[in-house]
């Protein structure tokens, strides 16, 4: 029986091979075996002995904590108008970390909703801004709810991307209130820079702060305490559920002093002109109206402004994001007259008796220069402090300044305020500038020449006031020397009509003390400021002659400096440009006021203009109903232009029964006045 | 004198056992109940990581029914078969490998497939089968242990098709191959100073291996395994990630369907590679220590059948493809808890996956063939 070769060798070997292979694998399971135990060990070392360790590790991967932001306080006027609004605002944000292309996301968003290159460029702009880590970056804001479907339905190819509801800064008057409340905008790197680690902790989960404007100086009171949430997120860090929750603490409403119908009224009165009108209440310092134009549209700001309409605005010629009223410094010009005056009266400078003789110019000793007035011809042979004040007289204020001095003329003005911040309630205020000796050594290093006095006088020169400051003077001068602080804010808290404001401090203006000037000297000051408005040779006639209640105020003209001739722009622009400025200060009524006005109207060139607008305002804070059409009517000619006083004397009629109260109590002066 | 009577040609079957279902059709019952035991315990990881769907439990159930007859066909196949055609079973591997390697198509930097047109397919995994049969054939028709010449023949035989799969690049699978391969030479019974020898001689190759074959992101997953927490939001996130499932599981784990880790897909590749890291966060280290055990059921059963196994053939084949399991399992749950590094190795039975649940049951396939062909005769 041939077995095969194969066979043999197999026989042979065969109990062998059987016994290698047994002992081989008997050998290798054993290695599973021990194997398996080094799994068991490690598992059980993972899962028993370091299990707190990985639960840790797990819980802090799917909770999170986020804050939650505060609602912002609303602000409104003092009837109750909310002129700063929170609206719920659907928007769409990248957690940029969750994301892994960009790129890819952006176009499969593009795909479903509109999304423009400002709102990328905005993005990644925003993208570099230094931020917390896995934090949203906002792409999209007001999105409809079409569009909120449309990507609710794609969530699941949109990594890190999210649809969120928050609260949006709205202003809804626009640009009316832009200058006064200024805006909120996105935090960016500076600012968060510049947190303390209090506040750092407080901005969590915000987006937004103020940046100029009432939104600025109230930040804290508006802004609120955040609240937190746990929540649970998956790893593309949309949460999928609420665990905890402490809800955010809103942050306090602010009351302004502001009026809304007087502060539109103010705006319509400018009617497009660049310029300002401030009006405070005489009876606290609140400010009713602070316009300035042109203005723009605040809200543009919240979400972010594009470069396009920053530039726009930035390089717009009027000027828009200039706030007039705190940072244009005018020279002041003749407005300056009737606190000067009263100064001169207090000081026995001048007397009610004095006249001067006008020839139409001053010269002073040792000096060539002809200090001319206004008119060419001058204002008469005799003429006194009232008449002066009342035709804005330059020369007898020449005069009048030649013997007080600066030093005098400083102290009086600095009681009003004059070349220092009223410390409104919002920043970027400007000083203005009041001169003295020693400004004029230190800025200029030259001594103070007498023709300074004079230019000073009339509110040239180096005077420089903002419109704000005219207003706080005109105030000092309605209070009869109770220089108030103007402010913008009434009281914290809801909308409470009956609210004690006293919380906001309400004294004048700090470190000024309360001007005590003799009665009588101010009864004749405030003649001569009615006269302006209501004497037929007043400077301002044209605009108080139809007035149903009593005026006071002063006009006063600027020279135009700045624009430096030959400059690339149109010449009738130019033309435009180099035109006066026109200014009116004013408060009413005159026998308990209750509304003190200034106004800056840039190149109107004639000041009846702006006292025009002070009238339009005070019309309509003391409800009187005017027509102001005929109003508008102003003579072509400036009302300053003198008319034949003779015939028109008689022509003041005082219909309203408080006038006539008030000149029979002014006494002796007021029968002056009406027997003219 | 049973025992002889027993070995009379052609009269076994009918004198020592009585006819049997399974028997008849090839199937080795035991095996069959753990491989449905620790599939369905896979299914249950799936709906819970396929977001409580049912998707992934349906293509999964489908793939193993498919497998399942695809192994009982190969459990029907003739040993005698197996061993006259593994030749030109390995050749054909080859050869599509090399085709992959210039036609093939692939993602991420890895040519792994071959397209025919209607349908794509990977030939190294029919290269995990190929490569232990013609292997097993060849040692069992030389002495045993093998001489000098047979092992570096045999070494050349596995050493084409490893090169071939970590050009693709393929590591894990080359890993896999190879060790299914070195499982045959080593139960064959080289000596041991072969043993020794090769592991001083691997030893002396890992720096040259290290700075020259390996490439850059099979290096990081190296250094990622030696400190994971290095670099936990890049290469080590995988790691980190399942090693905080599976240690956050605990004991007993955080109950079915609420795993934070997986449902939250925090856990990456939580159904396929990583479910091992699922079934451990939701089961806790119990769970891990049932599935561990049907493991080791399944290997103990196998060793059993190549222990018991009549030719030599059938020892070496049994042996090698119960190891090379066990290398499977082991890569796998090592690679997840971070003790090995990550190599792309999916968990055998329970991590989703078609193709290599279908070679994977052609092996136990194999296995059930030796389990009742290669047994009561020497020879059929």
């Amino acid at each position: 029986m041939p077995l095969p070769n194969q066979d043999i060798s197999r026989f042979r070997d065969h109990f062998f091979e059987v016994a290698i292979f047994r002992g081989r694998l008997l050998f290798a399971f054993l290695v599973v075996l021990g194997l398996f135990g080094v799994l068991v060990a490690r598992y059980h070392g993972l899962q028993v002995r370091h299990h707190e360790k990985y639960v840790t590790i797990a819980e802090a991967n799917r909770i999170h904590t986020r804050p939650v932001a505060p609602v912002r306080g609303l602000i409104v006027d003092s009837q109750g108008n909310i002129l700063a609004d929170n609206k719920p605002n659907f928007k769409l944000s990248i957690i940029p970390e969750r994301s892994k292309d960009l790129a890819q996301t952006f176009t499969r968003i593009s795909e479903l909703i509109h999304l423009s290159e400002d709102d990328i460029n905005r993005f990644n702009k925003q993208l570099n801004y230094k931020r917390r880590p896995y934090e949203a970056v906002p792409l999209r804001y007001n999105l409809t709810e079409e569009e909120i479907a449309l990507i609710a339905v794609n969530e699941f190819a949109l990594n890190g991307v999210k649809v969120e509801a928050d609260l949006l800064r709205s202003y809804p008057h626009n640009a009316l209130y832009a200058h006064v409340l200024g805006y909120v905008g996105r935090i960016n790197t500076r600012e968060v820079a510049q947190f303390s680690e209090e506040e750092a902790e407080r901005y969590r989960g915000t987006y937004h702060i103020g940046k100029i404007g009432v939104e600025k100086f109230y930040e804290d009171e508006l802004h609120g305490q955040p609240g937190f949430e746990h929540v649970e997120t998956n790893v593309h860090g949309r949460v999928t559920r609420t665990v905890e929750r402490e809800n955010a603490q809103s942050g306090q409403d602010l009351v302004l002093h502001l009026r809304h119908d007087v502060q539109r009224v103010a705006e319509r009165a400018l009617a497009g002109r660049r310029g300002a009108v401030v009006a405070m209440d005489v009876s606290n310092g609140g400010v009713l109206a602070m316009v300035s134009t042109p203005s723009f549209d605040p809200n543009l700001f919240v979400t972010g402004i594009s470069f396009k309409d920053y530039d726009a605005l930035r390089d717009d010629l009027d000027l828009p994001l200039y706030n007039r009223s705190l940072q244009a410094q005018y020279p002041p010009g003749s407005t300056l007259k009737p606190m000067l005056g009263l100064a001169a009266l207090d000081s026995g400078i001048t007397t009610f008796d004095k006249t001067i003789r006008d020839p139409g110019f001053y010269k002073l000793d040792n000096d060539p220069r002809l200090y001319r007035d206004w008119k060419e011809w001058g204002h008469g042979h005799a003429v006194d402090l009232n008449q002066a004040i009342r035709e804005s007289c330059d020369t007898y204020f020449y005069d009048m300044a030649h013997n007080m001095g600066v030093d005098l003329m400083h102290e009086a003005g600095s009681r009003f305020g004059l070349g220092m911040r009223t410390q409104l309630d919002i920043v970027n205020e400007r000083a203005g500038l009041w001169p003295s000796r020693a400004w004029k050594r230190g800025a200029r290093g030259q001594v103070w020449f007498p023709g300074d006095n004079l230019n000073m006088s009339i509110g040239q020169g180096a005077v420089l006031t903002t419109p704000l400051q005219l207003a706080v003077m005109t105030s000092g001068l309605a209070t009869r020397g109770r220089t108030l602080r103007p402010k913008l804010v009434k009281h914290f808290g809801a909308f409470n009509p009956l609210a004690d404001s006293s919380l906001i401090e309400n004294s004048v203006l700090d470190n000024l003390s309360v001007y005590l000037g003799a009665e009588s000297n101010w009864d004749y000051v405030y003649k001569a400021m009615t006269e302006v408005l209501h004497h037929p040779k007043g400077t301002a006639y044209a605009v108080g002659k139809d007035m149903t209640y009593l005026m006071a105020g002063k006009t006063g003209t600027a020279q135009v400096v700045g624009i430096a001739q030959g400059e690339k722009y149109d010449s009738e622009a130019l033309r435009e440009r180099n035109r006066d400025h026109a200014l009116f200060i004013g408060f009413a009524p005159v026998e308990a006021p209750k509304i003190a006005i200034a106004v800056v109207l840039e190149n109107a060139e004639k000041s009846s203009k702006a006292a025009l607008v002070a009238r339009t305002v005070a019309d309509h804070y003391l409800g009187v109903q005017t027509d102001i059409q005929t109003a508008a009517l102003l003579p072509a000619s400036d009302s300053r232009s003198s008319s034949s006083v003779s015939s028109s004397t008689r022509t003041v009629s005082f219909t309203n029964r408080n006038a006539s109260h008030f000149y029979s109590h002014l006494g002796s002066t007021s029968q002056e006045l009406i027997l003219h | 004198m049973k025992d002889f009577v027993r070995r009379l040609p052609g009269s076994d079957q009918a004198l020592a056992r009585p006819s049997h279902f399974m028997r008849s059709i090839c199937c080795d019952g035991w095996l069959l109940v753990m491989l449905l035991m620790v599939a369905s315990l896979g299914f249950l990881t799936q709906y819970s990581t396929g977001g409580e769907s049912l998707y992934y439990v349906k293509r999964q159930a489908s793939f193993f029914g498919i497998a399942l007859v695809g192994m009982l066909v190969v459990a029907n196949i003739p040993l005698s078969v197996l061993k006259r055609y593994s030749p030109v079973f390995y050749i054909a591997c080859v050869i599509a490998l090399v085709l992959v390697l210039l036609i093939g198509v692939g993602a991420k930097g890895a040519q792994r497939w071959l397209s025919l047109g209607f349908i794509r397919f990977q030939p190294s995994e029919f290269m995990k089968l190929a490569l232990p049969i013609l292997l097993a054939y060849f040692f069992s028709t030389r002495t045993l242990p093998p001489k000098f010449q047979h092992i570096t023949f045999g070494l050349i035989l596995l050493a084409i098709p490893t090169a071939l799969i970590l050009r693709q690049p393929d590591l894990g699978t080359s890993i896999l191959i190879a060790t299914s391969g070195l499982t045959v030479i080593f139960l064959a019974g080289i000596g041991k100073r072969y043993i020794f020898g090769s592991l001083a001689l691997f030893i002396a190759a890992a720096w040259p291996l290290w700075n020259f074959v390996m490439k850059d992101y099979q290096k990081q997953r190296v250094l990622t395994l030696l400190d994971p927490e290095a670099d936990r939001l890049g290469a080590g996130w995988n790691i980190w990630q399942s090693k905080t499932a599976i240690g956050s599981g605990g004991l007993e784990g955080k109950g079915w369907l609420k795993g934070t880790q997986s449902q939250l897909d925090f856990l990456p590749e939580g159904h396929t590679d990583f479910a091992i890291a699922a079934l451990a966060e939701e089961h806790g280290f119990i769970g891990v220590l049932v599935v561990l055990f049907c493991y080791l059921l399944i290997i103990a059963r196998g060793v059993w059948i190549a222990m018991t196994a009549q030719s030599s053939f059938g020892r070496l084949l049994a042996g090698s493809i119960i190891l090379t399991f066990f290398m499977y399992v082991f890569v796998n749950v090592g690679m997840v808890s971070g003790i090995l590094p990550v190599v792309g190795v999916p968990l055998p039975l329970i991590s989703y996956g078609g193709t290599s649940l279908v070679t994977l049951l052609a092996g136990f396939g194999l296995l059930m063939s030796i389990a009742t062909q290669d047994r009561g005769s020497r020879k059929r």
